[in-house]
């Protein structure tokens, strides 16, 4: 260990008082950089535990349905048949429609951050942004289900479903009851949510673009949306992309948001936007607590590993890239 | 005017360009583009400022018009009770306990590897893994920590507690504290450490009265962020705190808190819960900004995240 | 407005034209009075370098000339900048197009992240919707003009950022020739380089005066001696002097510019 103090000088004084307090000192030392030591490797054992527990809680139905649980299409307690495709479906739309919406009004926020307010105004708003971020998911799915949910079954489904619903395809599309609860809420809330986190995660890359290659642009002539557009978004693409990943991370693991506006429903009956369905996050909110002991929870386990892995590749590829960023500063092309 | 000088200008070798009508056409696009462009820049700002005025607004009208001294006094109401009766004592008494007990746990552990990170070991292999994971952890689904939570403890223990609540809680705290605490410290000047050093304190003691102390503003503002982050957290709750509809002392056995019953109460039909829930997120929303505006205000100055 | 209205600069050869006249100019950075009611004039296809200590103002004057403090809110500038006899802090014209005509190169080099080929083409393609022959054509003119041309006619494709530093800035040169401006600035164009790459640029610079009207901000005295026309030199937002730069090093007319000059001082 760390023990910098060299071994005890000869005391000058006679009494064994101080060199019993260096060695004390020394085992001190010792003892805290065990318990710092201790700690921070506690991060690494807790992966491995969490990755552990859900291997062991899933094992049943990982050993009764494979990897064929993925993508079969059924979700019965009762004659204990369960296959993952629908959650994963629901999540994987919903963090699709989320980002969707969520990538260019980010976007347009960090460039009108960076490039055009007045600077009496960056400070309030970027700090408005940043507190939004905090802002804890209950809150959004609460409102989605109370305000948003019906504003949208209303104005926006109802009419439609008058303009589109005989049309073949679209039909289908826009089906469902008109309750304003479905994938497409589910989306547009969870965009609302993770608009904070990407804006402010790009404003601050844009932030890192050296403001003589800025200007080099400008003096060539270019406008703003030239500078932004062919020289700060690739000058900074693997930071925006990172940033990006991270709030797709965000979407796909969030659970209150989704599980107050998605409808909870295990069958994948139409293609409808509008159609109640579930994601991998809100059936575990759901049942989890109530499922019996067996295949039921060992399923639901299996589908928590499952999220679990996804959002570790994407939140990996988002680290690596904004490491980058970090190395190069955007030099490599 | 620019155009005629372009090409009366230009001498023998300067190879083509463009004539004069097509740069006027070109320029007219690009001005064009840019007006769009930032038209749909400061729409994007409007439409995100809209949004997130909307919920607040809400929050705070339904949330104070079903604010009342009830609330704080008398525990949850069985459904279709009158409005007015009942409250969210229970829950508030339950969040409460968890977050501090949350925190109690996970601020000293998360300080500690912030410690490690940052003075034993900044530039290690392990400590670069370590950061990794630790990021890894930071964003991870929080739902996950409930289920690994309900794995190891409620499964062994064979009930829902408050305990394994806060435990799963702390777990979301200590990335947070780490991530801040190894920032905080990595500013503190070198010099002020070998001064310590050069007065023959113990290495522990340097990072303890001297380290930490300097940086202490920052990492309380680590574990504030932390506070409020835990605050509205549901989703770790759900299957290891449950609920419970009753007043009771202690953290054991299934434990009232307010962000799982606002879930319960908002889903339900019954308009007395569903005004309880409005006043509940209102009470969340309102800690987590002024936790967090708290956490600026004591870090103000300082090169936070 | 073409007159010649150089004071104090009896230049060795004919009276040369001012191709932009600065007039009662002042600039503030918020309430900090950076110029002090500076005039002079550029002569066309001169160089002239503005020397002076670091504070002084040279570079905040060079950046007024294409109205580049005007990305920054709290900057501003008043009096007359004029250009063939219009004021370009006034002017109407749009400011993309009066930077088309006035090309900058800063104190670093500025690869924007793409190919050395659209590094040139981008500036080009801003104003002049070019076929791809074309475009060839002038992006291989501004490469040989910025004499790069032969160190990379075979990886037009790689990256900007590959090249090494004093390439990367007659890239930018380059790139801010492409468009055929009227007048070349040059911020500190050799901090970051250099000797041997330096001794280039310079020699690129005496080379572009014959088409360009060039202006260079310099903390190095000898390479306003060496490459410049007329000196300015500047202390704390003054115009202190402004002459041919051959008299200007050999008796300066006044005290604190010999001072400067001699090394007594800066």
């Amino acid at each position: 260990m760390e023990a910098n103090i060299s071994p005890a000088p000869p005391s000058v004084f006679a009494g064994g008082a101080p060199r019993r307090r260096l060695i004390s000192n020394a085992l001190a030392d010792s003892c805290f950089a065990l318990l710092a030591r201790g700690s921070a490797f506690l991060t690494f054992a807790l992966l491995l535990c969490i990755m552990g527990a859900l291997v062991l809680g899933a094992w049943p139905a990982i050993e009764h349905f494979g990897l064929g649980f993925l993508t079969h299409n059924a979700w019965d307690p009762v004659r204990e048949d369960f296959g993952g495709l629908v959650m994963i479906v629901g999540t994987l739309m919903t963090s699709v429609i989320a980002l969707v919406i969520a990538v260019p009004i980010s976007f347009g926020i960090a460039l009108f951050l960076t490039e055009l307010s007045p600077i009496w105004l960056k400070r309030p708003l970027g700090t408005a942004v940043e507190l939004l971020a905090a802002v804890p998911s209950i809150v959004y799915g609460m409102w989605g289900l109370m305000t948003f949910g019906p504003v949208l079954g209303r104005y926006v489904q109802q009419p439609m479903q008058s303009l589109l619903g005989d049309l073949p395809v679209f039909g289908a599309l826009v089906s469902g009851p008109p309750v304003g609860i479905g994938i497409l809420s589910a989306g547009i809330i969870l965009s609302i949510m993770i608009i904070p986190f990407i804006a402010s995660v790009m404003r601050d890359v844009f932030e890192v673009t050296p403001p003589l290659l800025k200007e080099s642009a400008y003096g060539l002539g270019a406008t703003t949306w030239e500078v932004v557009w062919k020289v700060v978004l690739p000058y900074t693409k693997s930071g925006v992309l990172g940033g990006v990943m991270l709030g797709l991370g965000r979407a796909l693991g969030e659970t209150m948001a989704v599980t107050f506006v998605i409808g909870n429903v295990s069958q994948l009956n139409s293609l409808s936007f509008f159609e109640a369905a579930n994601s991998i996050t809100s059936a575990l909110a759901n049942e989890f607590a109530e499922a019996a002991p067996g295949l039921h929870q060992a399923s639901l386990m299996y589908l928590g590993l499952t999220l679990f892995l996804i959002t570790f590749t994407v939140l990996i590829i988002s680290r690596l890239l904004l490491l980058r960023l970090q190395k190069y500063e955007g030099s490599g092309t | 005017m620019i155009f005629s000088e372009f090409s009366a200008d230009s001498v023998a070798e300067f190879p083509a360009s463009a004539p004069e009508s097509a740069r006027r056409a070109r320029f007219r696009f690009r001005k064009w583009l840019n007006a769009s462009a930032i038209f749909l820049s400061l729409f994007a700002m409007v439409f995100g400022i809209f949004w997130l005025l909307w919920i607040l607004w809400d929050t705070c009208r339904m949330g104070l018009s079903s604010f009342s001294v009830a609330m704080f006094t008398e525990s949850t109401p069985p459904p279709n009770e009158e409005i007015g009766v009942g409250g969210l004592a229970n829950a508030m008494m339950g969040s409460l306990q968890m977050v501090a007990l949350a925190t109690l746990i996970g601020a000293p552990v998360g300080v500690l590897s912030g410690i490690y990170l940052a003075e034993y070991d900044p530039r290690g292999k392990m400590a670069v893994m370590i950061r990794f994971i630790n990021d890894l952890l930071l964003s991870a689904p929080s739902i996950i920590i409930g289920l690994f939570i309900y794995a190891v403890m409620v499964v062994r223990f064979k009930e829902f507690s408050g305990w394994a609540g806060a435990a799963a809680l702390s777990l979301i705290v200590i990335p947070v504290v780490i991530r801040t605490t190894e920032n905080m410290l990595a500013l503190i000047p070198i010099g002020l450490r070998e001064a310590a050093y050069a007065l023959g304190a113990p290495k522990w003691k340097v990072i303890m009265r001297v380290t930490l102390t300097a940086a202490r503003a920052g990492v309380l503002t680590g574990v504030l962020l932390a506070v409020a982050r835990i605050a509205g957290e549901t989703a770790p709750l759900l299957f290891t705190a449950l609920n419970n509809q009753f007043w009771k002392a202690g953290l054991s056995g299934p434990t009232a808190n307010l962000p799982v019953t606002i879930l319960q109460f908002a889903m339900s039909p019954y308009e007395n819960w569903r005004q309880l829930a409005w006043g509940g997120v209102f009470l969340i929303t309102l800690a987590v900004l002024v936790l967090n505006i708290l956490a600026r205000i004591l870090s103000r100055g300082r090169g936070t995240e | 407005m073409k007159t010649s209205a150089l004071s104090g600069a009896n230049a060795n050869t004919s009276t040369p034209v001012a191709k932009m006249s600065v007039r009662a100019l002042n600039f503030y950075y918020g309430k900090f009075h950076a110029l002090k009611n500076i005039s002079l004039d550029i002569p066309e296809h001169c160089v002239t370098a503005f020397i002076g200590p670091s504070g002084c103002g040279k570079s905040t004057l060079l950046r007024t000339f294409n109205r580049m403090f005007e990305l920054y809110p709290d900057q501003r500038a008043e009096g007359e900048i004029l250009l063939d006899g219009e004021n370009l802090l006034t002017s109407k014209q749009d400011v993309a197009l009066i930077r088309a005509r006035i090309g900058m190169v800063f104190q670093k080099p500025t690869p924007f992240p793409m190919s050395i080929f659209d590094n040139i083409a981008f500036g080009v393609k801003l104003f002049e919707p070019l076929s791809g022959i074309d475009l060839e054509e002038r992006v291989e003119w501004a490469l040989k003009r910025a004499a790069l041309w032969d160190e990379v006619k075979d990886k037009l494709a790689q990256s900007g950022a590959s090249l090494s530093g004093g390439q990367q800035q007659r890239l930018c040169i380059a790139r801010g020739i492409a468009i055929r401006p009227e007048i070349l600035l040059l911020d500190e164009p050799c901090s970051a380089l250099d000797p041997i790459s330096t001794a280039r640029v310079e020699e690129l610079i005496s080379e572009l005066k014959k088409e360009y009207t060039v202006v260079i901000v310099t903390h190095n005295m000898q390479q306003a001696a060496r490459c410049s026309d007329y000196t300015a030199y500047m202390y704390l937002g003054d115009l202190m002097e402004f002459g041919a730069t051959e008299q200007m090093f050999l008796k300066p007319s006044r005290r604190e510019t010999e001072d400067y000059i001699t090394g007594r001082f800066g």
